[in-house]
């Protein structure tokens, strides 16, 4: 069984890596062919959420993950309604990630694509990304706890997915009150098709394999298991050869696509990411990937996320290439403020349940 | 002698990081598969086992994941209490 999970995992990454360079070629971003952050907040543009008019597009990617998931977990007879582990703290915990990936620019997915794509400001962001975890997985030892999740009605599991269905039937229709750019990212897109289609494999086969970002670093730091970051490497080491062969790959710090070069921005941006998935247990992907198994709580942070994208471009938070902005460094700064109270707060409840949770010798 | 964890509810990682804990607890902590060869000669201690109660099947597969790679013997159950439960045993020879 091991060795087939370690295969399952090692393929995950290698088709994700794949796609991610196929969506490109398609029509999406340059180093971008799959951003978890900048496709939900492309999804808040498109619902006119913010009014940032390059970056509004209802991508079908992100449902595409959601279902994809479902319908993996239905296979799998692992799909299961579940919630009630501090729903409003992973809303809010979800918001903050948000902003810390707009700030550089990318969730972790797109960090590692960046990175393939020869963009040596991503190497900051895994930097203050491994720094994020290694501070998440210190407080996780020391008994930080969201709380217990609990079976429940199957209406809570239903509902991202079936907000995903709502969105893909807008895209497809694309009413008036729909938010499409006519330039900028926004308006780079891969078909409709291509984008669900790649958006279910993803999706399916991050469920499968449990893919997930800040698992790979946080494992290896926590128990010192390559298991899940083997699928970090594939992704990376994919993406990187297709880049090559396709003459995509451009090496330096300068000039690359959607990305801007303030080390310290970039690698605090992705510490508040990488703070905040430990916290959560995942990286954006995996939210959206446990969303669709059932997870209500992930559902919460999918949502938070999706609001906190709002925020920052309403707000002027996010960066741009030119660099991060002043709202955007002092949105950092919060973020991190309000992950250390969440925190500190997380390991006070452990302490109260602890003796209830181990029972001694039988 | 049996020591139970419950980490039924509990997200990622913690599931692991509370059987690390009842590991350290009983005085073993992490050994590596090199270390593990000496043990044949070595007089092993009382029998333990440590039952920990998971309710997914990630966390199933990570608990068991984390105590081969420990170097300890896992096997997995269905829990008494229906679908939702399983419960990883991991022997432990004690050093007592």
């Amino acid at each position: 069984m091991a060795l087939n999970q370690r295969r399952v995992v090692l393929i995950a990454g290698a088709v994700v890596g794949a796609l991610s360079v196929v969506l490109a070629v398609a029509g999406n971003p340059a180093n971008m062919g799959i951003c978890v952050a900048c496709f939900i907040r492309d999804i808040a543009g498109g619902l006119g959420l913010h009014r940032a008019e390059v970056v509004q597009y209802l991508r079908p990617e992100v449902p595409g993950f959601i279902i994809g998931s479902m319908l993996a977990a239905l296979a799998a007879g692992e799909f299961r309604a579940r919630g009630g582990s501090s729903p409003v703290i992973r809303f809010v915990l979800g918001f903050f990630v948000m902003i810390g990936a707009l700030v550089f620019l990318g969730c972790p997915l797109r960090m590692v694509l960046r990175l393939a794509g020869g963009d040596l400001n991503a190497a900051c962001g895994i930097l203050g990304f491994t720094a994020g975890i290694w501070a998440g997985a210190s407080l996780l030892r020391r008994g930080f706890t969201l709380g217990r999740s609990a079976r429940m009605g199957v209406g809570n599991a239903m509902a991202l997915p079936a907000l995903s269905l709502f969105l893909l039937v807008l895209v497809i229709v694309a009413p008036t009150f729909v938010f499409a750019s006519s330039t900028g990212p926004g308006s780079a897109r891969a078909p409709i098709l291509w984008a669900l289609a790649a958006g279910l494999v993803v999706g399916a086969l991050a469920q499968r394999s449990r893919l997930c970002l800040a698992g790979g670093i946080r494992d290896l730091i926590l128990i010192r298991d390559p298991h899940l970051f083997s699928g970090f490497a594939a992704i990376f080491v994919v993406a990187l050869v297709l880049n090559v062969i396709s003459g995509r790959f451009r090496l330096g710090f300068a000039g690359q696509p959607v990305a801007h070069t303030d080390w310290l921005w970039n690698f605090l941006g992705m510490a508040t990411v990488g703070l905040g998935a430990a916290l959560l247990g995942g990286c954006p992907l995996r939210q959206c990937i446990l969303a669709g198994e059932g997870d209500a709580d992930a559902a919460m942070a999918f949502l938070g996320m999706l609001v906190g994208a709002a925020f920052a471009h309403n707000w002027g938070i996010t960066s741009s290439p030119a660099g991060p902005t002043a709202n955007g460094k002092a949105a950092t700064v919060v973020a991190l403020v309000v992950m250390a109270i969440i925190a500190y707060m997380g390991i006070e409840a452990s302490g109260k349940s602890n003796k209830q949770r181990t029972t001694g010798e039988a | 002698m049996s020591h139970r964890v419950d980490a039924r509810g509990l997200s990622c990682p913690q599931p692991v990081v509370m059987t690390r804990k009842a590991l350290e607890t009983i005085g073993l902590g992490i050994r590596t598969r090199a270390s593990r060869g000496s043990e044949v000669s070595d007089d092993p201690g009382p029998l333990e086992v440590i039952e920990v109660l998971v309710d997914n099947r990630t966390a199933m597969e990570n608990v068991s994941r984390f105590a081969r790679h420990s170097g300890y013997d896992a096997d997995v159950q269905a829990g008494e209490e229906g679908d939702d439960c399983y419960i990883v045993r991991i022997c432990v020879k004690g050093r007592a």
